[in-house]
């Protein structure tokens, strides 16, 4: 009983979601409506040869769908983040990324170990990548305020010692509607 | 300015001669830090980088790169020129630094990419 009100009061959660879109927000995740395509891949603790390759399968269906440019880029972008924090912060996990006919739901989950203060994470130039990491060009601190500039809305889920829960809503129309 | 003319600016090495040079380059960026280089890069752009593995030609699938130049001497390993030739990207490297490759191309009117 003890550990778990312990593991629970370490429980994190973050929202962000962008002016004006909080309607449209609110409304994705009531209906649970049924996506038109669900693409999932899987993505393995520092395998930075194949990190990356998720978000292009992605790309790609959205470019054949006739994507506008701009909003396809903002989609890659926090995609790719996504998917190398994944690889370079956690023990591996999996993307999932639901489309439908207005927006795209990424939903990405790892294994652990947990963000301990995902606020103090939130901040430009905070990192805690390790060296192997940093010498591949990561590790800048940039990648959740990367993600945060180009999503709709944002919602972190994590635990330290436990699980990360990342999760991202990207409209194909300017105002969400 | 076109990828041909950058190669003679750099005094450049040409990594995937099957790919085509003769292509317009409207403009570029230079960093070593895979976030910016996904932020900044909003239109099609030349990069000049000093990183060499895998992650910098996914990079490309992400975002409009038209082309790579490895600075300070540094070559990718085979795979990698692979990878880039697979995608029809075309890789360069010059002995010249990054301050120095950016200087020369800024001077023979290569503008900075729009951030």
């Amino acid at each position: 009983m003890l550990d778990y009100a312990v593991a629970e009061s370490e429980m994190a959660e973050y929202w962000y979601i962008r002016p004006g879109y909080e309607k449209a927000v609110q409304k994705h995740f009531e209906n649970q409506q049924e996506p038109e395509v669900s693409l999932e891949s899987l993505i393995r603790e520092k395998d930075f040869n194949e990190a990356g390759k998720g978000s292009a399968e992605v790309k790609n269906v959205l470019k054949r769908l006739g994507i506008d440019p701009a909003i396809l880029r903002r989609i890659a972008v926090a995609s790719y983040e996504a998917e190398i924090n994944v690889a370079a912060h956690s023990l591996g996990g999996a993307m999932l990324s639901h489309i439908y006919q207005d927006r795209i739901h990424m939903i990405f989950m790892d294994n652990g170990p947990g963000i301990a203060d995902i606020e103090q994470a939130m901040m430009p130039g905070f990192s805690t990548a390790d060296e192997m990491v940093r010498e591949l060009g990561f590790g800048a601190g940039l990648g959740l305020p990367n993600i945060q500039k180009n999503v709709d809305a944002l919602h972190i889920v994590s635990e330290a010692g436990d699980s990360t829960m990342l999760e991202f809503l990207i409209f194909f129309n300017d105002n969400g509607q | 300015m076109k990828l041909s003319d950058i190669v003679k600016i750099l005094d450049a090495e040409v990594l995937t001669p099957e790919v085509n040079l003769d292509i317009e380059v409207p403009c570029a960026f230079a960093s070593d830090l895979i976030s910016d280089i996904l932020m900044c890069t909003k239109e099609p752009t030349l990069l000049l980088t000093g990183l060499t593995n895998q992650q910098v030609i996914r990079l490309a699938d992400m975002i409009d790169i038209i082309g790579i130049v490895f600075v300070r001497g540094k070559k990718p390993p085979a795979e990698v020129i692979e990878m880039a030739k697979e995608r029809n990207l075309p890789l360069i490297c010059t002995k010249n630094t990054m301050y120095r490759s950016s200087g020369l191309l800024f001077n023979a009117g290569l503008r900075s990419c729009r951030i």
